[in-house]
């Protein structure tokens, strides 16, 4: 992993923690953005990086609030979905959706830094 | 290139934002939904009941224990504290069903599910619901001491829903994405006529004027007569109304409109129903009288009751609430205990309006053109416009059926009367209940309630038992009411009120205990009119032959009744059905299930396969009873079963037992064995699919969430026994709701439970913790606290300050 990256992933996730106390959800999708301009990336690491900075971020933040209490919620959730009742699957599918989001997001942001610098 | 790619990539940021943003069809917006800092998983935690609250407006400290069964018990200095802590810690256990409800009750729910609700909320609205609470409202308003704990209420939810974030709001609103909306005095307005709609919304006036048009008075009055040939009424026989000084209206020659109709509204379950019992001291084992309650009503979860313990110096009371509501419901306090069952009367009734013409604003009374209004009723509706109905009113009430909903001529409609519109103050009675120290108190507390009637059992500590159907009743001509009446003759109006004081009660009586069902109130020695519109006629005798059974009853025994599943109904003709039926037309398979049924003990236990067999063939008997009541053209409506066994034990060969289909001239034996047939392949598939047909698997007994039953947050499959019209009223979506026993000892012993739990979010481990207890027939002692410095049985303490 490059020094690169593991800035860009850095930035990402400290950056989602703290605009998420401030914006609603789509602060992973600013995060993705922002840290995409300044850190840009080669190729599927645009995407990947930030992508697995908020799959991290947002599953084990998940993972600590529900196992707290058991998991009581996330079986139901997953019940709901339907994900089989499985909790670990709806923390999966939590990180894979912040991820997703914070990746195409990120993938604009480096667009307008080419943009900008070219 | 590089600027088709930004295009390129802006497009896919914001359809990824939008499709997780966004609800899409059912699915919640996914984003925000499952969004670890603010979304769904914050629910995932049991609510803080610890801590200080600063609330806006107290006058003083509010303290609230919880105990085990996470029940609050509430401490204030006086009442408009306590009516607003009341408010606050229901909003913060049941915000989104308080809502919900009440949103349900005005006709509202398109807003938060869109149009799926359209024709509920058009129906809701046609009822009146609205209107009704609004006149409710006003009334109430107009007593300043109950204005002041209204309000008092209404800033407690408010303090509650002011104190949310998005983060905070209950899992629900994060499901349908939307948000809470403010509390107003209306809404527990809307909540009282919600439980008045559930328990006072019923008739047949208008199927039964399709079969009186159909089959003609004879046949019709054999069908549905006024009293059944057995009656174990409320109100013990030998009771003497001389003292009634005031008579029944006097009946009008005339005639009443036979339309034809083809469709009417939705009618609440019949299922809805209840037990309520007191033993006097002299029938109790250990001297003290002992009172018991279950209102069967729909198994939901969030339940629909809430348990407390309400407050202040001068007064406490402990028992089930109901959110939305002021005091406690159905409960006790140191002095005496009370509790309620439907009391089923017929207070809606159905007028034929004729228009002077299409404009409809006027309308033909008394040989004169009186006017019309109009109520304009906007329906909001999720993602779509907003629909205005417009609902014609007489002074009958709403004209509900029209050339706009559910009927076609522009010139006539049918207006409702009802008592759920005229307005009352039906939130001060159990206020005062909640007062009460005597039998005084309690027959002064009840004289303003008007709807849904009751049967309010009692007992005290000084040893007093009595039962006073209560509720405002039309004083009707015989016959008033049963059929579609003509809303032209001054003369088919309500003429006037049935006095509260001859309100038919008993108090102590000889028997040594008072009990209701549901059945019928009084027996036909009462002087005014009641006829049988839909009252119970099984669990009341199961009931009184239990309590004439010996000479002292226990709390074990009253826990015991509770449960009983004795099935007095099938008791009453699978007997007959086993020795009239030429068993010689059975296969060997049917054979082995008529033996199964045979053996039966006529207890609907969990384990049995008995009772499976008994509903199985029994419905399909019933409905081959009245094949001749199979119509597209009309609507009509089915005798009640003890009607039905009372004919094919009585008038075996009646034309009724006749299968139209058929070239054969069936009886009733005949239709025993084809009825069996059928049930038989019925369970056979049925077992089948889903293997043993014991009572618990085929019964399915569940608790459905509010929200369409969400199977995430339902519980299915529960072992529970029972059925409708046994005691123990299980069936599959409906029972006992709150189960309560009080000795009056000083203080009183209480014991109660409810197919729920007291957290209405699914993320609690209270959420839906009573249940296997409830199903098992299991109670909670309930802690009823003497002081407010007590400690034992308590699971933590929360103060609620006022805020400077």
């Amino acid at each position: 992993m490059s020094k690169q990256n593991i800035i860009n992933f850095v930035v990402t996730l400290l950056l989602a923690l703290i605009l998420s106390q401030f914006l609603p959800w789509w602060s992973v999708m600013v995060a993705g953005f922002v840290s995409a301009l300044f850190f840009s990336l080669k190729k599927v690491a645009v995407f990947l990086v930030p992508f697995l900075a908020i799959l991290v971020f947002w599953s084990v933040h998940a993972f600590i609030i529900s196992s707290g209490n058991d998991f009581t919620l996330a079986k139901k959730i997953a019940v709901l979905l339907p994900l089989g009742g499985s909790p670990y699957l709806l923390i999966l599918i939590t990180g894979l959706v912040g991820g997703l989001a914070a990746g195409i997001a990120a993938l604009l942001g480096k667009q307008c830094s080419v943009l900008v610098k070219g | 290139m590089k600027y088709i790619k930004l295009i390129a990539t802006l497009v896919l940021t914001i359809v990824v934002f939008y499709c997780l943003n966004t609800k899409l069809g059912s699915v919640p917006p996914i984003g925000k939904f499952l969004d670890p800092v603010a979304g769904v998983w914050q629910n995932d935690t049991d609510e803080i009941i610890d801590g200080n609250v600063l609330i806006e407006g107290l006058s003083a400290s509010v303290t609230i224990h919880y105990d085990e069964q996470f029940i609050p018990h509430i401490f204030a200095e006086n009442d408009a504290d306590l009516y607003k802590a009341q408010g606050y810690i229901t909003a913060k256990h049941r915000l989104w069903q308080m809502e919900f409800q009440t949103h349900a009750a005005a006709g509202r729910l398109s807003e938060i599910v869109g149009e799926s609700a359209l024709n509920y909320d058009r129906q809701e609205r046609r009822r009146g619901m609205g209107f009704g609470a609004e006149k409710a409202l006003e009334v109430m308003l107009d007593d300043p001491e109950i204005s002041i704990y209204l309000e008092a209420y209404r800033d407690g939810v408010n303090s509650y829903i002011n104190s949310l974030d998005i983060k905070s709001y209950p899992v629900e609103y994060k499901l349908l994405d939307y948000k809470p909306e403010a509390w107003t005095t209306k809404k527990t307005a809307l909540l009282l006529m919600y439980m008045t709609k559930m328990l006072a919304g019923g008739d047949e006036d208008l199927e039964y004027t399709n079969l009186l048009r159909k089959f003609g008075k004879d046949r019709f009055d054999l069908l549905f007569p006024d009293f059944f040939d057995v009656n174990d009424p409320i109100i013990p026989k030998e009771t003497d109304w001389s003292y009634i000084n005031v008579d029944r209206t006097k009946t009008p020659q005339s005639e009443l409109p036979l339309d034809t109709i083809r469709e009417t509204i939705q009618k609440p379950n019949p299922d809805n129903g209840s037990n309520n019992w007191a033993v006097s001291g002299a029938k109790s084992t250990t001297g003290n009288p002992i009172l018991a309650n279950d209102p069967h009503l729909g198994l939901n979860l969030p339940s629909i009751w809430f348990v407390m313990q309400l407050s202040t110096p001068e007064h406490t009371a402990m028992g089930a609430t109901l959110p939305g509501a002021l005091g406690v419901i159905s409960g006790f306090n140191n002095h005496i205990a009370w509790g309620e069952t439907n009391a089923t009367r017929d207070v809606l009734d159905w007028y034929k309006i004729e228009f002077k013409d299409a404009s409809r604003t006027q309308y033909k009374h008394d040989n004169q053109w009186k006017n019309t209004s109009v109520r304009v009723e906007k329906i909001k509706v999720k993602g779509a416009a907003t629909v205005v109905d417009s609902v014609i009113y007489t002074h009958h009430g709403p004209v509900t059926y029209d050339h706009t909903f559910k009927s076609d001529n522009p010139k006539a409609g049918y207006a409702m009367q009802w008592i759920g519109l005229i307005g009352g103050n039906n939130q001060l009675p159990f206020l005062a209940l909640n007062k009460s120290k005597n039998y005084e108190d309690y027959v002064n507390a009840l004289k303003t309630y008007t709807a849904p009637a009751q049967n309010f059992v009692f007992a005290s500590t000084e040893g007093d038992i009595a039962i006073w159907i209560q509720g405002l009743f039309p004083n009707k001509w015989k016959g008033q009411g049963k059929f579609l009446m003509d809303g032209t003759n001054p003369e088919h109006d309500w003429q006037s009120f049935i006095p509260q004081e001859f309100n038919a009660h008993v108090k102590n009586p000889e028997r040594g205990f008072v009990s209701s069902a549901n059945q019928h109130p009084v027996d036909e020695n009462y002087p005014f009119y009641v006829f049988n519109d839909g009252y119970e006629t099984y669990r009341n005798r199961v009931i009184n032959d239990f309590f004439k059974s010996k000479e002292k009853f226990s709390i074990d025994d009253f826990k015991d009744l509770h449960n009983n599943n004795y099935n007095l109904k099938a008791a009453e003709l699978l007997p007959h059905m086993i020795t009239s039926m030429d068993i010689s037309l059975l296969t060997s398979e049917e054979l082995e299930i008529y033996n199964q049924v045979k053996s039966w003990d006529l207890n609907n236990d969990i384990d049995q396969i008995g009772p499976s067999i008994w509903t199985a063939w029994w419905s399909k008997l019933y409905n081959m009873i009245w094949d001749e009541f199979d119509s597209e053209d009309e609507l009509l409506v089915t005798p009640y079963a003890y009607q039905a066994i009372y004919l094919l034990k009585n008038h075996p060969e009646d034309s009724f037992m006749d299968i139209l289909d058929t070239p054969e001239k069936e009886t009733a034996n005949d239709l025993f064995v084809l009825a069996f047939k059928e049930a038989a392949k019925t369970l056979t598939d049925w077992k089948a699919k889903n293997g043993d047909y014991n009572w618990q698997a085929y019964k399915g007994t569940r608790v459905g969430h509010l929200l369409q039953a969400l199977p995430a947050f339902s519980r299915f499959d529960l072992p529970i026994g029972g059925d409708r019209n046994i005691v123990n009223a299980t069936s599959s979506t409906h029972g006992p709701s709150w189960r309560m026993i009080v000795e009056m000892s000083s203080p009183p012993k209480a014991l109660g439970i409810y197919p729920g739990g007291q957290s209405g979010n699914p993320g609690s481990k209270y959420y839906d913790n009573m249940i296997d207890d409830w199903a098992a027939g299991r109670y909670y002692e309930l802690n009823f606290m003497q002081h407010v410095n007590s400690t034992s049985g308590l699971i933590s303490t929360q103060t609620l300050n006022p805020s400077k």
